[in-house]
């Protein structure tokens, strides 16, 4: 049994369905890539914003 | 009658192209990537299958459960996205992996990893079906 940090668990998440939205969301191989990236950081970029909110509200 | 014969063949060899245009949504979702690679692309198609195989087997490997029944409506929602997974599912199962019941919080995110991979599957089929039938170009 493999036990990853949750920031781990999340960049992998966003990793590989980031990588299915591009290809499967977008036409050519630029656009793809560039759309990946995007949903990739706007994940990983989400978790932290919604992270730090949670922390605090939680003070 | 004369156009009969031409009109004939004219359709015919587009019909042979065309051949049975579910088979790369079936074949993607039995087989993550399988789609792309029946119409050659390659790349795409290894990309696909490595994100979600990837995710299926981190999801096993964090004791991520696995759906068998339903119970209630959230355990049909899992079952229908671990169906999704195809014949990963169905070899997992029978080779028993995944766990009977969520111990630890690892295992709840490997749990949500399994499902996500079933539906990013069904999305990877479907796209390939697309491509197939021309609604989606290169």
């Amino acid at each position: 049994m493999i036990s990853p940090s949750h920031f781990t668990a999340v960049v992998l998440f966003a990793l590989f369905v980031s990588t299915v939205f591009g290809i499967t969301m977008r036409d050519t191989p630029r656009r793809m890539f560039r759309y990946g990236l995007y949903c990739f950081v706007m994940f990983c970029g989400s978790a932290i914003v919604l992270s730090w909110v949670m922390f605090l509200i939680a003070r | 009658m004369a156009t009969t014969p031409n009109r004939n063949a004219a359709a015919g060899p587009q019909a042979a192209s065309q051949g049975f245009v579910y088979l790369p949504l079936i074949a993607g979702w039995l087989v993550p990537g399988a789609g792309h690679f029946l119409l050659r692309k390659w790349y795409r198609g290894a990309l696909l299958a490595a994100s979600i195989i990837g995710m299926f087997a981190l999801g096993l490997a964090m004791q991520g459960k696995l759906y068998a029944n339903a119970h209630d409506i959230l355990d049909l929602l899992g079952l229908a996205g671990d169906l999704g997974n195809g014949l990963l599912y169905v070899v997992s199962r029978a080779a028993g992996l995944g766990a009977e019941s969520v111990q630890v919080t690892v295992a709840d995110w490997g749990t949500r990893f399994i499902v996500v991979a079933g539906m990013l599957n069904v999305i990877a089929a479907v796209d390939a079906h697309n491509l197939r039938t021309g609604r989606k170009h290169a």
